[in-house]
Order: C-alpha cells, then structure tokens, then sequence
C-alpha cells in the first residue's frame, strides 16, 4: 500500500544499532565455539601426550594447563570490575558475559585436567573445589538468568516495586480508617496486619514465599466469608475484610517480587565471596607449587 | 499633571510589573517622566513571584548586556525580588497595585485605562507589559461574578469547618481538592466537580491520590456534573440525573486560563497571523498597529528576563526621543555579520538578507533582528559543501548570495540541482524532521543564513507569505526527491499545483480498505501505520516514516483500496488526485516501471503474511498486537528508543546505573517505570522524537538536536521546567549536577562514597553542602551519549542483552516482530 522512501535504506548509520539477541546467543554463540574447541583441544591432547609416569600438574603439561587455568580464573573475576567501570569504548558486557559463562565452564575440564585426577586434602584440591563451588554457583546463575526473567515481568503487571508499596500503604491506609468501628479484638488482629513490616523476614520465607506467621493471612481468616448479608456491604467487618483480601493479594505480589529477586540474586552471595576466596587460595597454590619446586 | 477635567494625565502608563514592565518604569521614573506602573496582584512581577521558594533564577543568553536601571543577575528568587522591590522604592517608582485592566480607548497623547471597579487612568502612551499567562478562565453559569468563587488557592492550611467545592479536572483542581482535604482536623467537606466522567487531562498519580481520598471518604468526586449556578451559600449542580443543590461556603474555580490576545485584539492591536504562536505586529520602536500603544516583553515574544528589561529601557528612550537608540543586541549581530565576507554594517547586512532572501520580505525590522539572533551566517566558497546527505539537520537555509547545487543522485554527484539566489533549502529536513536527503554545495561564493527549527517555525507561524512559500518548494521538492532522478519542475507542476495539505489526527484513518476513492498521499510529517483485515482481525502490515508515499496502488491498478492507512502519531499529509499521478507516470515510463516493482515487492510481503496467518495465526496476532502497543508509547514519532526484554532483563539496573556514570551522576532513564506488553518494555527514557515536544518552549533555545540524531539540552538551560511539562512521555527530569564521586577504586578498596551509579539524594545534598557547592537545577534528559565513544552507555553496560535500541522503521516490521515474539 505504500513505498517507503530508498534513501531510508542505504542510510548511513553513524550509531551502532544493538543486536536483539541473548548473552547466552551472542553472536552466534561465538564463545560457545570458542570454549568447544578450548575443551576439544585439552581433552584430545591430554589423552595424545603421554606423560610419564601419569597425567600430574607437576609435568611441563600441566603447568601449561595451570597457566592457561589460572590466567582465565583472573580474567574472569575482572568481570565484576568492567561492569562497574563505565569507561568510553566500544565494549560490551553482554559480550563480556556470554566469555565469562562460556570460558567459565570450560575451566572444569582445564581445570580437571590440570589436577590429572590427583585429589588430595590439600591447598591445591582446596583451589580446585573452590573454583567448582564459583562455577556451579555460576551455572545455577545462568540457569535463572535465562529462566526467571519472564515471571518477574508476568508479576509486576507494569508496577514498579515502588508503586507497589506504595499500593500497599494505600490500601492501609483505607483498612485503619475502616478499623475504626471494630471492637478491641477485631481491630487488634488487623493492628497486627498493618504492624507487620513488609521486609521484616528472613531469607528463608523470602526464597521459598512462605510466610508463616503472616499476620493479614491470620486476620483474613479471622474474618471469614459471611454470605448472611450482601456482597459489598457498608458493614465495617466486611468493609475490613475486603481491604484485607486487597492488602493480601498486594502482599503476595510484593512477595513473589521479592522471591524471583531474590533467587536471581541468592547465587551471587556464593559465587563472589567464594571466588575472592579461590583468588587467595590460587595464590597460596602457586606460591607454594614454585616453593617446593 | 493636570488635565482638562482635572484627573492626571501620566505621559506613560505601563500595564503589567514584570521584568519588562519594572524596567520601563524604572527608567521612566530615572529620566523623570510622569509614569504609573499598573499592576493586577498585590505584589510586583507575579510570574517570578510565583516560582518555588528558593529557585535559582537564570540570566541568559550570557552574551547579552543589561541595559536597565534595575539590577538583574542569576540568584535567588527571593533575592532578585528584593533587590526590585527595593529599587523600585528607592527609584520613586510610582506604583499603582490591585489594578485590572479592562479596557484601552483612546488614542496617541489621551488614552483611557479603564480599571476593574470603574477608576481610570489617562495617559499619552500605553506600554504593555503583561506577559502570556493570562487570565484565570472564569465560571460560565449565573453567579459567576459573586466573592464566593476564587481562582487561586495559595494556603490550602487556612480554611476550617467550611463547604469548599472545586470545579476543574486538570491537576491544579485536584491538587487543590486534595490539599484542602489533606488534614482532617480542618473539617472541611471537599467536593471536586468533573465535566466528564473520568479526569484523563491529569497526571495519573494525582487520579491515583484522588480515587484513594474518595474511597476513603475524605473527597467527594462528582462526576459528569457541572456547576448550574452560584448563589451566596449554595451551589446549583447539573448532573446526569437532574439539578441538585449543595451547600457551598467556597468555590475554587480551576478551568484553565484565558491567554491575553482577546483583550490585546480588544486594545485595536493587530497579530501577524490567527496561528496560536503569533505575536502582534511591532515597530522597531515595539510600537503596535494600535499608535500609541507599545508591547514589550513575552507578550511580544522574548521570554527570557534580560530581553524583557532591555525592552522595558529601550521603549522608554524611544518615548522619550531617542529614536537613534541601538538595540542591546547590536554587538550580538555585530559579531555575527563579522565572519561574512566584505565589510558592512549590521543594519546592510539585515537588508541584504531581508531584501534578498524572498522569505524574508515581509518582516518587520525587528522580527528581522530577532530571528537573526537566532541563525547563523555563514559564506562559502565554490564547490564548499554547506551539509551532506545522511546529517541530522532540522534547520533550513536561505540564500542571501551566490547559488547552491544539489547532488540529486548520490551515486553521481556530477548530477545535480541549482537553487538560485533569494531561495531556500533544507526545508524537507525541517518540516520532515529526517536527515537531510541530498549533499549541498555552493556553486560560487554563497552567502547563507541558516535558521534554527525554532526560529524557522517561529516565522512560518509569523509570516503568513514565508509559510505558503516553504510549504510550495517542499512539496514540489519532496515529489522530486521520492520518485527520484530524471524528473524536472515541469514534470511534476501539475502534482504540485493540485496538491493539497491535510492535517491528520493521531489514530486517524486517511485511507479505508475496501474505499473507491482515488488519491495519492504523501507523508510530509508524522506517519502512519497500515493495516488489513485478515479473518476479521485488523493485522499489521507496516510502517511508513515521513517521507513515504502510499494510495499509488490503487491508482494504477483502478482496484479497490487494499488496506488501511492511518496515522500513527499527528501527522500531516499532502493529497494529490489520482488522475494527476496518473498522468505523470504515463509520461514517464521509468518511473511507471519504479512503481511496478515497488508494488509487486509489497504485495509479496502482504500475500506472505497473509499465509502466515493460517498457519502461524498467534504468532501474527502478537506481532499485530506488539507493533500497535509500541505506537502506543511513541514509538511511531520516536528516531531512537530504548527497550527492553524482559525475558532476559535481571533488574540488576546496571543500565541505569551505566547512563548515571556517563553523565554528571544523574541517571536519565527509569528502566523499572514505563509500559510492558509481550515482555517488551518501553522504560522511562527519551525517543528523540521526530518533532520534540521538549522543544517546543524552551525559552532559551537550550534544546537542539545533535549530529547522531540525539535531542539534547545544552548549556543555556535557565531551569524553568517547559520542556518537563511539555513531553508527553515523562523523561525530561529537574535536578542539580551533583558533586563528583570517589573514583571506582577508591569505592572498591577503601568502600569510598555511595559507589557506582545514581548516589542518593541525601548523599548528594550532603556531600554539596559539605563542599560549599550550590548548582541550579536544570532539565536533564537522554542525549544518546554523544560524544562518548562506544555509543548509548544503557546498551553496553547491559550483561544480558535486554536493553537495545531501535530505530521504528527497522524494528516495526514483520520479519523482526515475529521472529521476537516466537
């Protein structure tokens, strides 16, 4: 029905238009290749190259594997510092992500390769399962990341967590107005309600979503359903318990917020700590490794 | 100075105690001429009065001296009211307050001022100083007039126990109804009264806050109700089911205002032309049609102070003689003209451009002074380019010397176009809003005048004449352009005499699927989306940016219309009969050809959808439905947006946090806020609209577009919070530059400062008092990170990939929806 104008076409772009696609895709899964043939050539040269007497990271081999192992676990733990440094550049952390997963999963077998199976209760074994702790922790990371987004949109329904709160406060608002009337037991119950703070629990009702000991789901069970007169009614208990059914649909929605945030986030408090823990004990690893050499 | 009757007759009396105002008066009263300055409130210069407490006033354009017995300088509100006050005391100013005034008569050397109550006022020259904000709209029903109804609310704190009713849906009503409603203890019983039945011309906060006063009791929220009449004690109300009648001790009448052109045409002024943005017609002495009466000042069209207090010395020196008077902003010119070649004094260099650049030929002296303060000249040698195609540039040119050559075909610049002295160019770029279609260069030694959006639009509205004759050469240069080489100004004269402009409304239909009629239109601003039933459904076919032409098909094959057109954003369109099209491309056979295949490539692309549908109906579905939620939210008039996925977006908010980093510290983006369909999210961030709404009114000119295509705000912001109000999508924020942060280094090691990203308000105001800074608060908005390498700074600091940036015409089609949404 219509032409769009040539010139539109062939115009000159001086901006660099964003590609839509994931980090786990980028680029056509270009680090993906790269961490396949990394892996590939570790594997088939470590069964090609016979050391003698077995596979150990004391062989010239070994330290090769160790080098590249430890050159990558430094690399890698950059990445915290490049998403914080903002500097001009034609960087992109997406591109910086999808390396940082994919390089980071190949370190299992650089990594494994390099102890050649010899485990022990050591500072060296201590190095290796700290980094398996970093990339498991990463690998869930990677699994939330690439499933959890879309319920966080689902549930927000275009409220921001502000909003959301402030929905809440309304609505409290409302029910201590509409308290007013009730007698001492009544409006203690839903004092309770309004009393409990929204953040105020810890992190396990925070990551499963069960709030025991929720005082509006006790209030709202308190005032139960009484069909003896009509729905919407003045009468303050059912003005009460229609606020109370309000304020508790918003709190679930602020809770199921809070729990997606939540698992989206919970691995970062392993994978951080615990790889400033695996950088101390590299450096013990090393250090001693040279020391004794 | 006695008159005949006796009553005084002042030699000048100045309407209005602005800055223009306060200056004229202060001035007259230094020469010691008889003078009264009238005001309507009960404190001099109400607009500034009015600001917040505490805001930090501007004095732009830096470059511009003041010439005014008052003293003006950036400062404090507070402070540069005292000085006035004080000066105007101590000046022997004499001031007349509580004065409104209703009507002008009369004529040079005895007019009549006559003031609300019935007082007059003579005097031998009028100086009109009254600004544009008008006056409050009153109520239109009996009663009208009685003290009961007020049209300002200043302390919401000092009325108890009384009936108020608010009348008006706009924010100012129900901030005002929620103000006085706010504390219980008052007593009042508030009712707001709305016209229609929801309150869609407010902000959605404030319908928030008052649907929650309302169920809460505290409000009563009468809807489709209007006032019927005011009686002492009582109101009347019109409501859907009959009059009622309530008690009312008080009415705040909140109906918007009344600009001041009824009673500035009532004074026997002239305006240059019936558009909403025209000035009155003024003498180099701001003399109107009216002899005798003068207008200076906002009312004439300089909104920023400086200008104002110039206008109100120079007028007064030109009543009292000095007709030889330099404007203050001669040197401004002075320096302009410099870089020209040959050397002429700025007034030839103004007659030069008025009298060779055929635009121009109508204005008046002034206007001429005033847009060249807005433009820039510049000469060019032979063969110099004056801009290339594929730049941003929303400015137009006038040829005051020399001749230009236009490279028609950008892959022989050796065909080219001449535009001969005294003509224009550039014009497609400014009415389009696009980047420029074709390279320019001068073809002997040019001189040309490059006037900004703003000072182009601002003469177009002006002068009627300049207006038909941009519109004539861009619309027969658009033809030209779109069906490309090989055609002449002969070939398409019949196209361009038959055309017509048609203004079209968002959502809009200009063609109806299924229609016999018969034009071809072409998108001169705006766009338009197109649209076919398939299976009963509306589906989405494309988008055509400014600049596409459609209905052709429809022409050439004498079939019915194929498909909807309509706008996605207001849009204006040029209509052409089929017939004349018709016609041309009998004539031209390659162009018939063009159009063939053009056609042909279409009909793929809609029969390929169509067969879509059967088999991938949902899929097509989302995609119809996706596009239409991006027109939605301004997309459709959007150069570059921000989006995001939300399948893949964590919240970590580090694109906020990025963009908060690469500028000042302030993030210029809500990623959290804004609308969501499909899991596309359109954040709070600018669009760098096609034609900004932040543009609009900016009284310092402060808002430009760069060479990447971004809206920006420059340095010259004075803080005043126009472009904030004006843009529709709410990404325009005001806040004060904060102090510079401990590096990231300092904040890894040592947990120095508030680390990256946004630091809190409190931080910031801490940390600025602690180092004894104090900046203004300007307008701050997404300037794409120009002039960081790299690009948008949201973009690459995403760890995900969710947030990207589209450009519409290469994100709103088919192939890219589909593959998204599936």
């Amino acid at each position: 029905m219509a032409t769009i104008p040539s010139e539109q076409q062939n115009q000159r772009e001086r901006r660099q238009s964003s590609d839509h696609e994931s980090f786990l895709s980028h680029r056509n899964m270009r680090w993906l290749k790269v961490a396949l043939v990394l892996c590939l050539v570790t594997i088939v040269s470590y069964f090609w190259i016979d050391v003698t007497p077995r596979h150990n990271g004391g062989s010239w081999y070994g330290y090769t594997l160790g080098t590249i192992g430890a050159l990558l676990i430094v690399w890698l733990s950059l990445l915290g510092i490049r998403k914080r440094n903002i500097s001009a550049g034609r960087w992109s952390l997406k591109a910086w992500t999808s390396a940082h997963v994919y390089l980071g999963l190949a370190l299992i077998v650089i990594g494994t390769l390099h102890t050649g199976f010899q485990l022990g209760w050591n500072v060296h074994t201590l190095a290796y399962s700290l980094m398996m702790v970093v990339i498991l922790s990463g690998l869930y990371g990677v699994a939330v990341y690439a499933t959890l987004p879309a319920s966080l949109s689902n549930n927000a329904k275009e409220m921001t967590r502000s909003q959301m709160v402030e929905a809440l406060a309304a609505i409290d608002r409302q029910l201590q107005s509409a308290a007013q009337p009730l007698g001492r037991e009544e409006s203690d119950l839903v004092i309770a309600a309004l009393e409990q703070g929204t953040f105020d629990w810890g992190i396990g009702a925070r990551l499963s979503g069960h709030y025991r000991k929720c005082a509006t789901t006790r209030a709202l069970a308190y005032f139960a359903d009484d069909w003896s007169r009509p729905v919407g009614s003045d009468e303050p208990k059912d003005k009460v318990r229609a606020l109370l059914g309000r304020r508790k649909s918003q709190l679930d929605q602020i809770r199921r917020h809070l729990r997606i945030r939540a698992l989206l986030e919970v691995w970062l408090y392993i994978h951080i700590p615990v790889t400033i823990a695996l950088l101390a004990a590299l450096t013990a690893h090393v250090v001693s490794v040279f020391y004794y050499w | 100075m006695p008159s005949e009757n006796g009553q005084a007759r002042y030699r000048i009396a100045i309407i209005g105690s602005g800055p223009a105002g306060l200056s004229a008066a202060a001035h007259a009263a230094a020469l010691g001429m008889s003078h009264v300055l009238i005001e309507k409130t009960d404190h001099l210069s109400d607009t500034i009065f009015k600001y917040q407490k505490g805001k930090h006033v501007m004095a732009t354009p830096s470059n511009l001296v003041l010439r005014s017995d008052l003293d003006f300088d950036a400062g404090k509100r507070e402070f540069i009211l005292e000085t006035w006050d004080e000066q105007i005391a101590s000046g022997k100013v004499n001031v007349r307050l509580n004065s409104e005034v209703t009507a002008i008569t009369g004529e040079t050397g005895n007019f009549t001022i006559e003031i609300k109550g019935g007082d007059t006022i003579r005097a031998e020259a009028v100086v009109m100083a009254i600004g544009t904000q008008g006056n409050p709209n009153k109520l239109r029903c009996p009663g009208a007039d009685l003290p009961l109804i007020q049209y300002q609310l200043d302390d919401p704190g000092e009325y108890f126990d009384e009936h108020i009713t608010v009348v008006g849906s706009g924010d100012a009503g129900i901030e005002n109804a929620l103000g006085l409603a706010a504390d219980p203890k008052q007593n009042n019983i508030v009712s707001i009264l709305n016209r229609g039945s929801d309150f869609a011309r407010a902000k959605s906060a404030n319908v928030k806050l008052l649907e929650e006063a309302e169920a809460a009791g505290r409000i009563f929220v009468r809807r489709e109700t209007a006032p019927a009449e005011v009686r002492p004690g009582e109101l009347v109300l019109e409501t859907r089911d009959g009059q009622e009648t309530i008690p009312c001790d008080r009415i705040i009448a909140r109906t918007g205002s009344q600009p001041p052109r009824g009673f500035v045409e009532a004074c026997g002024i002239d305006f240059t032309s019936e558009d909403r943005g025209a000035f009155p017609k003024l003498s180099p002495s701001f003399e109107t049609t009216q002899q005798g009466v003068h207008v200076i000042g906002a009312l004439a069209g300089y909104p920023l102070i400086k200008h104002c207090m110039n206008q109100g010395f120079d007028v007064v020196e030109f009543l009292n003689g000095n007709l030889d008077l330099k404007p203050a902003d001669e040197p401004i010119l002075a320096e302009k003209f410099s870089a020209l070649p040959g050397v002429r004094s700025v007034d030839q260099w103004l007659e030069t451009f008025r009298n060779n650049v055929v635009i121009l030929q109508e204005l008046s002296p002034l206007q001429m002074r005033e847009l060249m303060l807005d433009s820039t000249v510049a000469g060019y040698d032979a063969g110099e380019v004056i801009f290339e195609r594929n730049d941003p540039g929303s400015s137009m040119f006038g040829i005051a010397e020399g001749s230009v050559q236009v490279e028609v075909n950008p892959a022989d610049p050796s065909i080219t176009v001449p535009i001969e002295q005294g003509s224009i160019f550039g014009e497609v770029g400014l009415i389009s809003g696009r980047r420029r279609g074709s390279t320019v260069r001068a073809a002997e030694p040019t001189v040309v005048m490059e006037l900004s959006r703003t000072a182009a639009l601002k003469l177009m509205a002006t002068a009627p004449s300049a207006a038909r004759a941009v519109n004539a050469i861009s619309i027969e240069r658009q033809l030209l352009q779109m069906f490309g080489s090989g055609l002449t100004k002969t070939d398409v004269a019949e196209l361009v005499a038959a055309a017509e402009l048609v203004d079209v409304r968002a959502g809009q239909t200009v063609v109806t699927e299924g229609a016999e009629d018969k034009d071809v239109y072409v998108i001169r601003r705006g766009s338009m989306i197109v649209e076919k039933m398939i299976g009963g459904a509306p589906v989405f076919l494309s988008y055509l940016p400014a600049g596409s032409y459609f209905g052709e098909m429809a022409v050439v094959d004498g079939s019915l219309r194929t498909a909807t057109v309509k706008a996605a954003i207001k849009s204006e369109v040029v209509r052409f009969p089929g017939e004349a099209f018709v016609a041309l491309l009998d004539r031209k056979p390659a162009l018939r050809d063009k159009a063939m295949a053009e056609m042909a490539s279409r009909r793929e692309v809609n029969s390929f959808i169509e067969s879509r549908k059967d088999s991938f109906g949902s899929a097509v579905d989302m995609y119809s439905e996706t596009a239409r939620f991006l027109i939605d939210n301004g997309i459709g008039e959007a150069t570059d947006v921000l989006l995001i996925d939300e399948k893949l977006c964590v919240g970590c908010d580090n694109c906020e946090k990025a963009c908060a980093d690469s500028h000042d510290g302030l993030s210029r983006l809500d990623r959290e806020a804004g609308r969501t369909y499909a899991h596309l999210h359109v954040p709070t961030s600018c669009r760098h609209c096609e034609h900004p709404h932040c543009m609009a009114d900016c009284p310092p000119n402060a808002i430009k577009r760069g060479p990447d295509g971004e809206v920006f705000i420059d340095d010259t912001c004075i803080g005043c919070g126009n472009c904030q109000r004006n843009c529709p999508y709410g990404v325009i924020r005001m806040d004060a530059k904060p102090p510079k942060k401990p590096s990231l280094l300092n904040w890894l090691m040592f947990g120095a400062g508030p680390g990256p990203g946004e630091a809190s308000y409190s931080w910031r105001k801490k940390t600025a008092e602690k180092k004894g800074i104090e900046s203004p608060k300007v307008a701050i908005k997404c300037d794409m990170c120009s002039g960081i390498d790299g690009g948008p700074a949201c973009v690459r600091a995403c760890p995900t990939g969710a947030a990207i940036r589209v450009t519409p015409e290469k994100f709103l089609t088919f192939t890219k929806l589909a593959e998204d949404a599936g």
